[in-house]
Protein backbone atom coordinates (compact mmCIF):
# COMPACT_ATOMS: atom_id res chain seq x y z
CA UNK A 1 0.00 0.00 0.00
CA UNK A 2 2.82 2.32 0.71
CA UNK A 3 4.34 1.35 -2.18
CA UNK A 4 1.48 2.21 -4.30
CA UNK A 5 0.68 5.69 -2.50
CA UNK A 6 4.46 6.28 -3.19
CA UNK A 7 4.52 5.71 -7.02
CA UNK A 8 1.66 7.60 -7.54
CA UNK A 9 2.64 10.37 -5.82
CA UNK A 10 5.71 10.71 -7.55
CA UNK A 11 4.05 9.99 -10.82
CA UNK A 12 1.77 13.25 -9.64
CA UNK A 13 4.65 15.40 -9.39
CA UNK A 14 6.38 14.41 -12.26
CA UNK A 15 3.20 15.50 -13.88
CA UNK A 16 2.43 18.64 -12.25
CA UNK A 17 6.14 19.64 -13.16
CA UNK A 18 5.28 19.21 -17.10
CA UNK A 19 2.20 21.08 -16.48
CA UNK A 20 4.27 23.72 -15.85
CA UNK A 21 6.65 23.44 -19.00
CA UNK A 22 4.51 22.22 -21.48
CA UNK A 23 1.09 23.47 -20.24
CA UNK A 24 -0.62 20.37 -21.27
CA UNK A 25 -2.17 17.65 -18.42
CA UNK A 26 -1.90 14.14 -18.78
CA UNK A 27 -3.87 11.30 -18.14
CA UNK A 28 -2.75 10.12 -14.19
CA UNK A 29 -5.16 6.78 -14.14
CA UNK A 30 -2.79 4.24 -13.65
CA UNK A 31 -4.61 1.34 -15.71
CA UNK A 32 -5.32 3.55 -18.60
CA UNK A 33 -1.23 2.75 -19.64
CA UNK A 34 -0.72 5.91 -21.47
CA UNK A 35 1.95 5.05 -24.67
CA UNK A 36 5.71 5.09 -23.94
CA UNK A 37 7.74 7.12 -26.04
CA UNK A 38 11.03 5.51 -25.82
CA UNK A 39 12.29 1.64 -26.03
CA UNK A 40 15.25 0.28 -25.64
CA UNK A 41 16.57 -3.31 -26.73
CA UNK A 42 19.25 -4.33 -24.26
CA UNK A 43 21.25 -7.33 -25.09
CA UNK A 44 23.53 -9.30 -22.91
CA UNK A 45 26.14 -11.31 -24.55
CA UNK A 46 27.93 -13.84 -21.89
CA UNK A 47 31.34 -14.31 -22.77
CA UNK A 48 32.72 -16.65 -20.28
CA UNK A 49 33.36 -20.56 -20.62
CA UNK A 50 31.37 -21.81 -17.86
CA UNK A 51 29.86 -19.19 -15.73
CA UNK A 52 25.71 -19.30 -16.42
CA UNK A 53 24.13 -15.69 -15.73
CA UNK A 54 21.32 -15.83 -13.28
CA UNK A 55 18.37 -13.80 -14.38
CA UNK A 56 18.71 -10.21 -15.96
CA UNK A 57 17.96 -7.24 -13.34
CA UNK A 58 17.31 -4.33 -15.98
CA UNK A 59 16.83 -0.94 -13.85
CA UNK A 60 16.33 2.43 -15.39
CA UNK A 61 16.97 5.54 -13.07
CA UNK A 62 17.98 8.50 -12.51
CA UNK A 63 21.43 9.83 -11.42
CA UNK A 64 20.99 9.44 -7.96
CA UNK A 65 20.40 5.89 -7.94
CA UNK A 66 22.86 3.36 -7.79
CA UNK A 67 22.98 -0.43 -7.49
CA UNK A 68 26.15 -0.61 -5.42
CA UNK A 69 29.28 1.52 -5.01
CA UNK A 70 32.88 0.00 -5.02
CA UNK A 71 34.37 0.29 -1.34
CA UNK A 72 30.88 0.35 0.26
CA UNK A 73 28.81 -2.71 1.52
CA UNK A 74 26.53 -4.12 -0.86
CA UNK A 75 22.57 -4.19 -0.17
CA UNK A 76 20.64 -6.91 1.26
CA UNK A 77 18.59 -7.09 -1.70
CA UNK A 78 21.45 -6.86 -3.78
CA UNK A 79 23.48 -9.60 -1.90
CA UNK A 80 20.03 -12.05 -2.53
CA UNK A 81 21.53 -11.80 -6.33
CA UNK A 82 24.64 -11.89 -5.84
CA UNK A 83 25.00 -15.07 -4.16
CA UNK A 84 21.38 -17.02 -4.79
CA UNK A 85 20.84 -15.34 -8.25
CA UNK A 86 17.64 -14.00 -7.27
CA UNK A 87 16.23 -10.55 -8.58
CA UNK A 88 13.26 -10.78 -7.31
CA UNK A 89 14.20 -8.68 -3.97
CA UNK A 90 16.49 -5.83 -5.88
CA UNK A 91 13.61 -5.66 -8.48
CA UNK A 92 11.19 -5.49 -5.87
CA UNK A 93 13.06 -2.46 -3.91
CA UNK A 94 13.43 -0.63 -6.92
CA UNK A 95 9.78 -0.13 -7.59
CA UNK A 96 8.79 2.33 -5.15
CA UNK A 97 12.20 3.92 -5.06
CA UNK A 98 11.54 7.77 -6.40
CA UNK A 99 15.17 7.48 -8.41
CA UNK A 100 14.17 4.77 -10.44
CA UNK A 101 11.57 5.22 -13.62
CA UNK A 102 11.24 1.71 -13.97
CA UNK A 103 13.01 -1.90 -14.62
CA UNK A 104 12.62 -5.22 -15.87
CA UNK A 105 13.34 -8.91 -14.57
CA UNK A 106 15.35 -11.50 -17.29
CA UNK A 107 13.72 -14.50 -18.85
CA UNK A 108 15.67 -17.22 -17.42
CA UNK A 109 19.34 -18.35 -17.30
CA UNK A 110 21.69 -17.15 -20.03
CA UNK A 111 24.41 -19.67 -20.81
CA UNK A 112 28.06 -19.28 -21.46
CA UNK A 113 28.25 -18.19 -25.11
CA UNK A 114 24.62 -17.21 -25.48
CA UNK A 115 22.35 -13.84 -25.35
CA UNK A 116 19.41 -12.85 -24.25
CA UNK A 117 17.27 -9.39 -25.56
CA UNK A 118 15.14 -7.71 -23.51
CA UNK A 119 12.99 -4.42 -24.15
CA UNK A 120 13.18 -1.93 -21.42
CA UNK A 121 10.16 0.97 -22.05
CA UNK A 122 10.61 4.66 -20.65
CA UNK A 123 8.18 7.14 -20.13
CA UNK A 124 8.71 10.40 -22.36
CA UNK A 125 9.22 12.49 -18.86
CA UNK A 126 12.00 10.11 -17.52
CA UNK A 127 14.06 10.06 -21.14
CA UNK A 128 15.95 13.46 -20.11
CA UNK A 129 17.19 11.93 -16.89
CA UNK A 130 17.64 8.36 -17.93
CA UNK A 131 20.29 6.05 -17.57
CA UNK A 132 20.24 1.85 -17.32
CA UNK A 133 21.77 -0.48 -14.86
CA UNK A 134 22.26 -4.06 -15.55
CA UNK A 135 22.71 -6.88 -13.09
CA UNK A 136 23.14 -10.68 -13.36
CA UNK A 137 24.92 -13.15 -11.41
CA UNK A 138 27.98 -16.02 -12.28
CA UNK A 139 26.42 -18.53 -10.77
CA UNK A 140 28.94 -20.92 -10.41
CA UNK A 141 30.47 -18.43 -7.57
CA UNK A 142 29.94 -17.33 -4.49
CA UNK A 143 29.23 -13.74 -5.00
CA UNK A 144 30.07 -12.53 -8.32
CA UNK A 145 27.28 -10.12 -10.22
CA UNK A 146 28.58 -8.49 -13.66
CA UNK A 147 27.33 -5.34 -13.57
CA UNK A 148 27.06 -1.97 -15.84
CA UNK A 149 26.05 0.91 -14.13
CA UNK A 150 25.10 4.76 -15.73
CA UNK A 151 24.88 3.46 -19.18
CA UNK A 152 23.39 6.52 -20.36
CA UNK A 153 19.62 6.47 -22.52
CA UNK A 154 19.00 10.13 -22.88
CA UNK A 155 21.77 10.51 -25.57
CA UNK A 156 20.60 8.23 -27.77
CA UNK A 157 18.95 8.35 -30.96
CA UNK A 158 16.38 6.09 -32.22
CA UNK A 159 18.57 3.09 -33.51
CA UNK A 160 21.50 4.76 -31.89
CA UNK A 161 23.15 2.22 -29.21
CA UNK A 162 25.78 2.26 -26.79
CA UNK A 163 27.95 -0.98 -26.45
CA UNK A 164 30.11 -2.04 -23.68
CA UNK A 165 32.18 -4.31 -21.55
CA UNK A 166 31.19 -5.27 -18.66
CA UNK A 167 33.45 -6.77 -15.70
CA UNK A 168 32.48 -8.76 -12.72
CA UNK A 169 32.27 -7.66 -9.21
CA UNK A 170 32.31 -9.09 -5.66
CA UNK A 171 29.64 -8.10 -3.97
CA UNK A 172 31.60 -9.00 -0.61
CA UNK A 173 28.92 -10.80 1.00
CA UNK A 174 30.26 -14.17 0.98
CA UNK A 175 33.91 -15.27 1.24
CA UNK A 176 34.95 -17.31 -2.00
CA UNK A 177 35.16 -20.52 -0.61
CA UNK A 178 34.52 -22.07 -4.05
CA UNK A 179 32.74 -25.32 -1.68
CA UNK A 180 29.80 -27.37 -3.67
CA UNK A 181 27.77 -26.08 -0.77
CA UNK A 182 28.09 -22.29 -0.83
CA UNK A 183 28.22 -22.53 -5.02
CA UNK A 184 24.08 -22.11 -6.08
CA UNK A 185 25.11 -23.23 -9.75
CA UNK A 186 25.26 -26.26 -11.47
CA UNK A 187 29.20 -26.53 -10.66
CA UNK A 188 28.02 -26.89 -6.95
CA UNK A 189 24.59 -27.35 -6.62
CA UNK A 190 24.73 -25.49 -2.86
CA UNK A 191 23.13 -22.61 -1.22
CA UNK A 192 22.18 -19.32 -2.47
CA UNK A 193 21.46 -16.39 0.04
CA UNK A 194 22.51 -16.57 3.37
CA UNK A 195 22.60 -13.45 5.21
CA UNK A 196 26.05 -13.78 7.65
CA UNK A 197 28.88 -11.54 6.13
CA UNK A 198 31.39 -13.43 5.87
CA UNK A 199 33.46 -12.07 2.84
CA UNK A 200 37.44 -11.28 2.84
CA UNK A 201 36.23 -7.39 3.34
CA UNK A 202 31.98 -6.65 3.41
CA UNK A 203 32.96 -4.18 0.45
CA UNK A 204 31.99 -4.32 -3.04
CA UNK A 205 34.95 -4.65 -5.11
CA UNK A 206 36.43 -5.90 -8.62
CA UNK A 207 36.54 -9.67 -8.64
CA UNK A 208 39.58 -11.25 -8.19
CA UNK A 209 38.27 -14.92 -10.53
CA UNK A 210 38.01 -18.26 -9.70
CA UNK A 211 40.64 -20.32 -8.40
CA UNK A 212 39.46 -23.35 -8.78
CA UNK A 213 40.70 -26.99 -7.72
CA UNK A 214 42.96 -27.06 -10.47
CA UNK A 215 44.55 -23.65 -9.39
CA UNK A 216 45.78 -25.37 -5.83
CA UNK A 217 42.28 -24.53 -4.13
CA UNK A 218 41.75 -28.48 -3.44
CA UNK A 219 38.42 -27.72 -1.43
CA UNK A 220 36.87 -26.05 -4.87
CA UNK A 221 34.25 -27.56 -6.36
CA UNK A 222 34.95 -25.48 -9.72
CA UNK A 223 37.56 -26.58 -12.46
CA UNK A 224 39.27 -24.82 -14.90
CA UNK A 225 36.25 -24.12 -17.01
CA UNK A 226 34.80 -22.20 -14.66
CA UNK A 227 37.44 -19.10 -14.19
CA UNK A 228 37.21 -16.45 -16.61
CA UNK A 229 38.71 -13.13 -17.55
CA UNK A 230 37.30 -9.79 -17.95
CA UNK A 231 35.53 -8.66 -20.12
CA UNK A 232 32.64 -11.19 -18.51
CA UNK A 233 29.78 -9.77 -21.04
CA UNK A 234 29.36 -8.01 -23.91
CA UNK A 235 25.88 -5.02 -23.16
CA UNK A 236 24.27 -3.41 -26.29
CA UNK A 237 21.73 -1.05 -25.30
CA UNK A 238 19.59 0.14 -28.77
CA UNK A 239 17.10 2.86 -28.54
CA UNK A 240 13.97 1.09 -30.79
CA UNK A 241 11.54 4.01 -30.66
CA UNK B 1 27.85 51.02 -16.54
CA UNK B 2 31.14 50.26 -14.43
CA UNK B 3 29.65 47.31 -12.98
CA UNK B 4 28.46 45.91 -15.82
CA UNK B 5 32.18 46.26 -17.55
CA UNK B 6 33.60 44.28 -14.67
CA UNK B 7 31.20 41.51 -14.89
CA UNK B 8 31.71 41.58 -18.74
CA UNK B 9 35.98 41.30 -18.07
CA UNK B 10 35.21 38.57 -15.26
CA UNK B 11 33.34 36.70 -17.44
CA UNK B 12 36.01 36.58 -20.08
CA UNK B 13 38.48 35.99 -17.63
CA UNK B 14 36.63 32.85 -16.87
CA UNK B 15 36.58 31.64 -20.28
CA UNK B 16 39.92 32.51 -21.32
CA UNK B 17 41.07 30.06 -18.58
CA UNK B 18 40.46 26.16 -19.67
CA UNK B 19 42.61 27.63 -23.18
CA UNK B 20 45.25 28.18 -20.69
CA UNK B 21 45.08 25.64 -18.00
CA UNK B 22 43.71 22.83 -17.40
CA UNK B 23 42.00 22.41 -14.04
CA UNK B 24 41.47 18.65 -13.25
CA UNK B 25 40.03 16.55 -10.08
CA UNK B 26 40.93 12.98 -10.63
CA UNK B 27 39.85 10.09 -8.45
CA UNK B 28 41.35 7.04 -7.97
CA UNK B 29 39.42 4.11 -7.00
CA UNK B 30 41.44 0.89 -6.25
CA UNK B 31 38.85 -1.84 -7.14
CA UNK B 32 40.54 -4.87 -5.63
CA UNK B 33 39.91 -7.19 -3.10
CA UNK B 34 42.91 -7.59 -1.67
CA UNK B 35 45.76 -5.32 -2.87
CA UNK B 36 46.95 -1.93 -1.63
CA UNK B 37 48.64 0.91 -3.77
CA UNK B 38 51.78 2.74 -2.39
CA UNK B 39 51.95 6.34 -2.73
CA UNK B 40 50.35 7.69 -5.95
CA UNK B 41 51.69 10.02 -8.54
CA UNK B 42 49.11 12.12 -10.28
CA UNK B 43 51.75 14.11 -13.47
CA UNK B 44 50.88 16.39 -15.85
CA UNK B 45 53.13 16.34 -18.66
CA UNK B 46 53.79 16.87 -22.02
CA UNK B 47 53.54 14.71 -25.02
CA UNK B 48 57.60 14.12 -25.05
CA UNK B 49 57.18 13.04 -21.56
CA UNK B 50 56.81 9.47 -20.36
CA UNK B 51 56.91 7.54 -17.14
CA UNK B 52 57.36 4.32 -19.33
CA UNK B 53 57.00 2.62 -22.39
CA UNK B 54 55.45 -1.36 -22.50
CA UNK B 55 58.03 -3.63 -24.50
CA UNK B 56 60.84 -1.17 -23.48
CA UNK B 57 63.18 -1.52 -19.71
CA UNK B 58 61.88 0.63 -16.84
CA UNK B 59 63.95 3.60 -15.95
CA UNK B 60 65.51 3.23 -12.78
CA UNK B 61 62.95 5.59 -11.33
CA UNK B 62 59.80 3.65 -12.16
CA UNK B 63 61.95 0.46 -10.68
CA UNK B 64 62.09 2.54 -7.31
CA UNK B 65 58.40 3.31 -7.63
CA UNK B 66 57.19 -0.32 -8.64
CA UNK B 67 59.55 -2.35 -6.12
CA UNK B 68 59.60 -0.11 -3.14
CA UNK B 69 56.37 2.61 -3.52
CA UNK B 70 59.34 5.43 -4.33
CA UNK B 71 57.40 8.00 -6.46
CA UNK B 72 59.70 10.80 -5.64
CA UNK B 73 62.18 10.10 -8.73
CA UNK B 74 59.24 9.57 -11.11
CA UNK B 75 58.21 12.97 -9.98
CA UNK B 76 61.23 14.86 -10.50
CA UNK B 77 61.52 13.46 -14.07
CA UNK B 78 58.34 15.32 -14.76
CA UNK B 79 58.75 18.64 -12.81
CA UNK B 80 62.07 18.70 -15.03
CA UNK B 81 60.43 18.21 -17.73
CA UNK B 82 58.00 21.49 -16.82
CA UNK B 83 55.39 19.06 -15.56
CA UNK B 84 53.31 19.11 -12.63
CA UNK B 85 52.46 16.55 -10.20
CA UNK B 86 50.13 15.63 -7.08
CA UNK B 87 52.44 13.35 -4.95
CA UNK B 88 50.56 10.88 -2.88
CA UNK B 89 47.62 12.56 -2.82
CA UNK B 90 46.20 9.31 -0.27
CA UNK B 91 48.71 10.58 2.28
CA UNK B 92 50.15 6.56 2.39
CA UNK B 93 48.72 3.63 1.04
CA UNK B 94 45.08 3.03 -1.16
CA UNK B 95 43.96 0.09 0.65
CA UNK B 96 41.14 -2.19 -1.67
CA UNK B 97 38.02 -0.73 -2.65
CA UNK B 98 38.52 2.64 -1.39
CA UNK B 99 39.10 6.14 -3.16
CA UNK B 100 41.10 9.11 -3.07
CA UNK B 101 40.50 12.38 -5.10
CA UNK B 102 42.94 14.98 -5.72
CA UNK B 103 43.01 18.51 -7.74
CA UNK B 104 45.53 19.15 -10.00
CA UNK B 105 46.39 22.33 -12.63
CA UNK B 106 48.09 20.63 -15.47
CA UNK B 107 48.49 24.39 -16.78
CA UNK B 108 49.71 23.84 -20.64
CA UNK B 109 50.18 20.09 -20.40
CA UNK B 110 48.30 17.89 -22.47
CA UNK B 111 49.11 14.71 -21.00
CA UNK B 112 48.14 12.64 -17.50
CA UNK B 113 49.83 9.64 -15.70
CA UNK B 114 48.73 7.92 -13.11
CA UNK B 115 51.09 5.11 -10.97
CA UNK B 116 51.31 3.41 -7.93
CA UNK B 117 52.67 0.18 -6.74
CA UNK B 118 50.66 -2.90 -5.30
CA UNK B 119 51.01 -4.72 -2.50
CA UNK B 120 51.46 -7.70 -2.24
CA UNK B 121 53.18 -7.66 -5.72
CA UNK B 122 57.23 -7.67 -6.85
CA UNK B 123 56.95 -4.91 -9.35
CA UNK B 124 53.39 -4.57 -10.30
CA UNK B 125 52.12 -1.04 -10.65
CA UNK B 126 48.56 0.25 -11.32
CA UNK B 127 49.16 2.65 -14.73
CA UNK B 128 47.35 5.30 -16.50
CA UNK B 129 49.60 5.75 -18.89
CA UNK B 130 50.45 9.22 -21.40
CA UNK B 131 46.45 10.03 -21.59
CA UNK B 132 46.11 13.15 -23.81
CA UNK B 133 43.42 14.90 -21.58
CA UNK B 134 40.49 15.62 -22.71
CA UNK B 135 39.50 19.54 -23.58
CA UNK B 136 35.42 19.34 -23.04
CA UNK B 137 34.66 19.97 -19.94
CA UNK B 138 32.69 16.95 -18.23
CA UNK B 139 33.65 13.70 -16.15
CA UNK B 140 35.54 10.87 -17.97
CA UNK B 141 36.12 7.70 -16.70
CA UNK B 142 39.40 5.53 -17.03
CA UNK B 143 39.87 1.79 -16.28
CA UNK B 144 43.89 0.93 -15.64
CA UNK B 145 45.24 -2.29 -16.10
CA UNK B 146 48.39 -3.95 -14.04
CA UNK B 147 51.82 -3.83 -15.29
CA UNK B 148 55.12 -5.08 -14.68
CA UNK B 149 57.75 -3.03 -14.49
CA UNK B 150 60.06 -6.50 -15.75
CA UNK B 151 62.96 -5.39 -12.96
CA UNK B 152 62.35 -8.20 -10.57
CA UNK B 153 61.93 -11.91 -10.27
CA UNK B 154 57.92 -12.42 -9.39
CA UNK B 155 58.65 -14.65 -6.14
CA UNK B 156 55.72 -13.54 -4.53
CA UNK B 157 57.67 -14.08 -1.02
CA UNK B 158 58.50 -11.28 1.19
CA UNK B 159 61.86 -9.17 0.92
CA UNK B 160 62.86 -5.44 0.17
CA UNK B 161 61.22 -2.66 -1.59
CA UNK B 162 64.73 -1.45 -2.53
CA UNK B 163 65.51 -1.73 -6.22
CA UNK B 164 67.33 -4.65 -7.36
CA UNK B 165 66.99 -6.57 -4.34
CA UNK B 166 64.37 -9.54 -4.04
CA UNK B 167 61.10 -9.62 -2.49
CA UNK B 168 57.94 -7.26 -1.55
CA UNK B 169 58.53 -4.98 0.98
CA UNK B 170 54.96 -5.46 3.72
CA UNK B 171 54.04 -2.26 5.35
CA UNK B 172 53.03 -2.31 8.85
CA UNK B 173 49.31 -2.19 7.73
CA UNK B 174 49.63 -5.44 5.51
CA UNK B 175 50.94 -7.42 8.06
CA UNK B 176 48.47 -9.54 8.93
CA UNK B 177 47.37 -10.06 5.59
CA UNK B 178 50.77 -11.18 3.65
CA UNK B 179 51.85 -14.61 4.43
CA UNK B 180 55.21 -16.25 5.84
CA UNK B 181 57.29 -18.85 4.74
CA UNK B 182 56.79 -18.81 1.43
CA UNK B 183 59.30 -20.91 -0.48
CA UNK B 184 59.18 -18.64 -2.99
CA UNK B 185 58.23 -19.19 -6.93
CA UNK B 186 61.02 -19.92 -9.44
CA UNK B 187 60.70 -16.90 -11.62
CA UNK B 188 63.51 -14.06 -13.20
CA UNK B 189 63.21 -10.46 -13.76
CA UNK B 190 61.42 -10.44 -17.15
CA UNK B 191 63.65 -7.14 -18.47
CA UNK B 192 60.74 -4.84 -20.04
CA UNK B 193 57.23 -3.69 -18.96
CA UNK B 194 54.31 -5.37 -19.72
CA UNK B 195 51.01 -6.10 -18.88
CA UNK B 196 51.52 -8.63 -15.27
CA UNK B 197 50.36 -11.74 -15.59
CA UNK B 198 49.10 -11.83 -12.20
CA UNK B 199 50.29 -13.86 -8.97
CA UNK B 200 49.97 -17.38 -8.36
CA UNK B 201 49.19 -17.05 -4.50
CA UNK B 202 48.95 -20.14 -2.82
CA UNK B 203 46.41 -21.04 0.08
CA UNK B 204 49.18 -21.40 2.81
CA UNK B 205 49.63 -18.43 5.23
CA UNK B 206 52.53 -19.64 7.17
CA UNK B 207 54.17 -22.38 4.43
CA UNK B 208 53.77 -22.88 0.47
CA UNK B 209 55.76 -21.51 -2.53
CA UNK B 210 54.06 -17.56 -1.66
CA UNK B 211 53.18 -15.40 0.75
CA UNK B 212 50.62 -13.82 -1.33
CA UNK B 213 46.98 -15.58 -0.89
CA UNK B 214 45.91 -16.95 -4.01
CA UNK B 215 42.14 -16.19 -3.28
CA UNK B 216 41.95 -12.75 -1.76
CA UNK B 217 45.47 -10.91 -3.12
CA UNK B 218 44.94 -11.70 -6.96
CA UNK B 219 42.92 -9.80 -9.35
CA UNK B 220 41.90 -9.42 -13.16
CA UNK B 221 42.04 -6.16 -14.69
CA UNK B 222 40.65 -3.73 -14.78
CA UNK B 223 42.63 -2.82 -10.94
CA UNK B 224 41.96 0.33 -10.38
CA UNK B 225 39.90 3.08 -11.99
CA UNK B 226 40.27 6.80 -12.77
CA UNK B 227 37.55 9.30 -12.96
CA UNK B 228 38.62 12.83 -14.09
CA UNK B 229 36.68 15.67 -14.52
CA UNK B 230 37.51 18.39 -16.39
CA UNK B 231 36.35 21.76 -15.30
Amino acid sequence: MTDLFKRRAGLASVLAASVLLSGCFGDDDDNDSSPSTYAYEVTVLNLTAGQPFSPLALIAHNAQYSAFSVGEAASTNLEYLAEGGSNSQILDAVASNDNVHTSLGGNGAIAPGSSQTLTIELMEEDFSSAYLTVLTMMVNTNDAVVAARGIKLSDLAVNGYHRLNAIAYDSGTEANTETAATIPGPAGGGEGFNAARDDYMNQVTAHTGAVTSDDGLSTSALTQLHRWDNPAAVITVKRTR
Amino acid sequence: MNLRTTFLAAAIGTLALPAMAADLTVKITNLTQGIAFTPLLVAGHDSNTRLFTPGTAASANLQAMAEGGSVAGLAGDVTGAGGVVAENPAGGLLMAGKSVMTDIDTGANTQLSVVAMMLPTNDGFIALNNLTIPTTPGTYTYNLNAYDAGTEANDEVRGSGNPGEAGFPVPGALDASVGTGGTGVNAVAEGFVHIHRGSLGDTSSDSGVSDINSSTQRWLNPVARVTLTVK
